[in-house]
């Protein structure tokens, strides 16, 4: 499963920082994350839900709507910043080098274009083909996502369609002008499960055909420790840990990546039964002075209320932002 | 298809058929007509053979009977103080309401949904807060007083536009149209701008809704995804779907317009069914207000009929059923 | 009391301006429409109080104008800021009552269908469909048209109008209300029927009223005035707001235009508030939109 990584990242995302401007005080979604994607990587991008994960993947597209802002870092695409790039170049980037895949298959796309015209609309955007290419290019594209009849599905809308189906056709969008990064932004999460494992396959075949990378962005650990080659764990907008999947599946030195683990009915190692992290997230919008993990978190000392942890390097490829990690073999 | 068109036909009957009862129960409550067709100095013998003439003599049951079986022959008796065919009055003034309607509702049009893309689009900026009071005060005006100020303004104080009448009219397809002739589009400008008023403040309001509900869409940031401009995907993908409650709401709002023209055409001596209606509701001319009833009735009922056909061009997801 | 100041609700209430002008606009209203009488010297309906001579006098800041008649006087010598004052009495009283009648009778009619279904269910809301696809003023310009004018039937026409929006949108909440866990176990619990309307339905269709009885007050106050312009709403005798405009449009070409000028600003005035205050009610009510 592990590839070889090259040394040059291509994609690096550098201490982001993306707030959002609220009356109600300013939310911290991303604060400080940093990490690396090689070419034809895949990397898990972890976290409970309303830990920043989507913001970063709205943020290295250049998505950020009023009132979030990106406040800080840098998102290195071969090298050039995106973050300081105008608004001409993001959307060079946008489906032609990076693109996205979102959550809900039902409501990404668009009710009253046909799926033909919006498969169109990003080769009119991103190649010089002719209409009658652009065509077949769909056309191919759709059948190489499962999609049977394609040339009749073209002049099909997305309500005639089946969940599934329609997250296919997403898939095949951002497929469609060979972007060397897919952001799958949960992309299975509104699935049913027996369609959930069919989608994680074809996009895996689809990133490997095409040589591709992808960030998959989930709360689901299963899920990446399937897919990915490498996983980054946020929590309350921060990297809590990061290394090779198996690495961090199997030794985990974090206690909040540990918590996740043991949280997941499958790989839960053999604990009499399912855990659950106790406590919730804390609010974002006025974090604790010290580890934002603290309160939740059967490791914490009074160091931890001090200061808060930073990245540093475990055993192994991994690396935690913890003060009193876990060793191999100690179980949380 | 074909069941789809019956049903609605059948619908369709049953709305005009209450609406024949209700109209017929009110009228009957209305001040005795008798008294509209004889002379004042009329004996009580003249009054009763007036009354059996006009048949009010019958019992309700009886008199709605013929009263139906008139409307189903089209048949809608004489106006009492014209003395003519009602249907005849009222088709004669229809074109001067149609027109001013449409002129109101095309000038909403153009005003409304631009301004609505624009605020719904840019919910925060000053100039949509400007437009947004302005179309808040545009739906708390009464508008037969905007016609008063606007007629005080232009044609008593400036003198720059006519304050009453239909000007010159020039003649198609047998109709008298006003807006044939430049002296026609002078008279009709201030009624017609009184008119749109309300109803554009309300595709305003509604344009603004529809484009900030589907500015929180996902489609539209997986538009945005793909490389599209922020202008492609407001106007390519979300002009489309914000409009779909504007439809919906497109007939009621040609209703009201036809409604009001009742009030602009008083105010601009305008002489359309409107006025006649109003004149007739003075004079209670019944089998003018009757026809007028009906047919409008039967206007709104097309309305409804066409905005929902137009409603499945629009909207995939919908089918005709 | 205390709660109350310390809510979202109050607390997004002094953030918003249009909240805040709304209001205030409605407080002006009320004020002057309770203490009107005792802020003018003239009772403009006393005969014996006006004088022919003052007639036609223009707004005082004009040239002949005089101080004791703000805003200039009618053809009779009536006090134009007075006849505002108490015309402003007539059309808010009947945009209010109108107003709680049709809510009375919307919510009664809309919780029966909502409740027990069947034939009373068809006949209310198809009676609702029909009403809806013709516009309020047409129908109550005939109403008018077959009962005549005076405040009593004026009444009578705008609830008559007004229940509908009532009805349905009670009857869509009942139905979904009725789904609910709670109310099935009331039923179960042996609770009546009338007693479960009561304590369990009741109190939670009523929040998205509050919004549609704002704004119909506004909406009221504007169709009795055009009914009154047009002489089929309030009689001479109790002038509202529509009705002094429609005496000024008499002499308007005479160009006169403070008689009817006036009496509109003050319309507008009063319904743009509701309209304010009903926008903002109408964002913080609405969960769907927070």
């Amino acid at each position: 499963m592990t590839r070889q990584i090259k040394s040059k990242p291509l994609l690096a995302v550098q201490d982001l920082h993306t707030h959002f401007h609220t009356f109600a005080g300013t939310v911290k979604a991303v604060n400080g994350v940093s990490f690396e994607v090689g070419a034809g990587e895949v990397m898990g991008l972890v976290g409970e839900s309303g830990g920043g994960k989507s913001v970063v993947g709205f943020s290295i597209l250049g998505l950020i709507d009023s009132p979030g802002k990106i406040e800080g870092g840098q998102i290195l695409l071969d090298g050039q910043d995106l973050v300081s790039a105008g608004e001409n170049r993001l959307r060079q980037v946008r489906g032609r080098e990076i693109s996205m895949v979102f959550q809900d298959p039902m409501t990404s796309l668009n009710p009253l274009h046909t799926v033909g015209r919006q498969m169109d609309e990003v080769l009119c955007l991103h190649s010089d083909l002719d209409a009658a290419a652009r065509k077949q290019a769909c056309i191919d594209m759709l059948e190489s996502v499962g999609i049977s009849r394609a040339e009749e599905r073209l002049k099909a809308y997305p309500h005639q369609f089946s969940g599934g189906m329609r997250q296919r056709v997403v898939i095949a969008i951002a497929m469609l002008a060979r972007p060397r990064l897919i952001i799958a932004d949960e992309p299975t999460t509104a699935l049913d499960v027996t369609i959930q494992s069919q989608i994680l396959k074809l996009m895996r075949q689809q990133i490997a055909d095409k040589g591709a990378s992808m960030i998959l962005i989930t709360h689901d650990l299963a899920v990446v420790s399937e897919m990915a080659d490498h996983i980054t764990v946020l929590y309350c907008g921060n990297v809590v840990e990061r290394g090779k999947t198996r690495e961090l599946i199997e030794t985990p030195t974090h206690p909040y990546t540990r918590g996740l683990i043991d949280s997941i009915p499958d790989t839960a190692e053999r604990h009499d039964r399912l855990k659950q992290i106790p406590g919730s997230v804390p609010d974002i919008r006025n974090l604790p002075k010290g580890c934002n993990f603290k309160d939740r978190c059967p490791r914490a000392q009074a160091l931890c209320a001090e200061r808060e942890p930073t990245l540093t390097a475990q055993h192994g490829s991994l690396w935690a932002a913890c003060h009193f990690p876990l060793k191999p073999g100690e179980l949380a | 298809m074909f069941g789809y068109l019956l049903k609605r036909l059948i619908q369709m009957t049953l709305v005009l058929w209450v609406v024949s009862v209700i109209v017929f129960l009110m009228m009957s409550f209305t001040g005795d007509p008798v008294f509209m067709v004889v002379p004042i100095d009329a004996t009580d013998a003249e009054i009763a053979q007036a009354r059996r003439l006009l048949g009010l003599d019958q019992s309700l049951l009886v008199q709605y009977g013929k009263f139906l079986t008139s409307l189903v022959q089209g048949d809608f008796g004489n106006s009492y103080v014209f003395r003519q065919p009602a249907m005849t009055l009222i088709l004669e003034r229809m074109p001067a309401t149609v027109e001013m309607v449409l002129v109101a509702m095309a000038l909403a049009i153009v005003v409304a949904i631009p301004l609505g893309v624009y605020a719904g689009a840019n919910p925060n900026s000053r100039i949509s807060r400007v437009i947004m009071a302005g179309s808040l005060l545009g739906i708390s005006l009464p508008g037969f007083w905007v016609g008063m100020v606007l007629i005080y303004l232009f044609a008593v104080h400036w003198g720059v536009f006519p304050s009453s009448g239909r000007g010159d009219t020039a003649e198609f397809l047998g109709l008298r149209i006003s807006l044939l002739t430049w002296d026609g589009w002078h008279h009709i400008m201030l009624p017609a701008i009184t008119l749109s008023l309300g109803t554009m403040a309300i595709l305003l309001r509604m344009t603004r809704a529809g484009m900030m509900e589907v500015g929180r869409q996902d489609f539209m940031k997986f538009a945005r995804a793909k490389g599209a401009t922020r202008r492609d995907v407001l106007y390519k993908h979300g002009l489309k779907n914000a409009l779909i409650p504007v439809v919906t709401i497109f007939g009621l709002q040609l209703g009201d317009l036809i409604a009001f023209a009742t009030i602009t055409e008083t105010i601009f001596s305008w002489p359309g069914m409107g006025k006649l209606l109003i004149d007739s509701i003075y004079r209670a001319d019944r089998p003018v207000i009757v026809v007028y009833l009906m047919l409008v009735a039967l206007i709104f009922v097309v309305i409804n009929f066409i905005v929902d056909i137009v409603y499945t061009l629009i909207d995939p997801r919908i089918t005709l059923k | 009391m205390t709660g109350f100041f310390q809510s979202e609700f109050f607390h997004n209430y002094k953030r918003s301006s249009s909240a805040i002008i709304g209001s205030a606009l409605m407080a002006f209203f009320a004020f002057a429409v309770l203490a009107g009488p005792f802020l003018v010297a003239q009772d403009p309906y006393d005969i014996a109080a006006l004088n022919l001579m003052d007639s036609y006098k223009p707004p005082m800041w004009l040239e002949g104008g005089d101080p004791r008649f703000p805003l200039g006087t009618d053809g009779q010598g009536r006090d134009v800021w007075a006849s505002i004052l108490y015309g402003a009495r007539i059309s808010v009283f009947i945009g209010l009552v109108a107003m709680i009648a049709s809510c009375t009778l919307g919510t009664l009619l809309g919780l029966i269908a909502g409740f027990y279904g069947g034939i009373a269910d068809a006949i209310i809301m198809r009676i609702a469909d029909i009403q809806l696809s013709f516009p309020s003023i047409l129908i109550a310009l005939f109403l008018m048209s077959a009962v005549g004018t005076g405040i009593d039937k004026v009444l009578i026409a705008l609830t008559a109008v007004g229940w509908v929006v009532y009805a349905r949108t009670v009857r869509g909440s009942t139905l979904s209300e009725i789904e609910k866990e709670y109310v099935q176990a009331a039923k179960v619990a042996g609770l009546s029927n009338r007693k479960i309307i009561r304590k369990h339905v009741l109190p939670n269709v009523l929040t998205p009223l509050i919004v549609i009885a704002t704004i119909q007050v506004g909406t009221f106050v504007l169709i009795e005035a055009s009914l009154s312009f047009l002489g089929v709403g309030v009689p001479i005798t109790q002038p509202s707001l529509g009705l002094l405009i429609k005496n000024g449009f008499d002499v308007l070409f005479s160009g006169l235009w403070w008689t009817s000028v006036f009496p509109g600003v003050a319309i507008m005035t009063l319904v743009f508030g509701i309209n304010l205050f009903g926008d903002f009610l109408r964002d913080e009510l609405n969960p769907r939109l927070k």
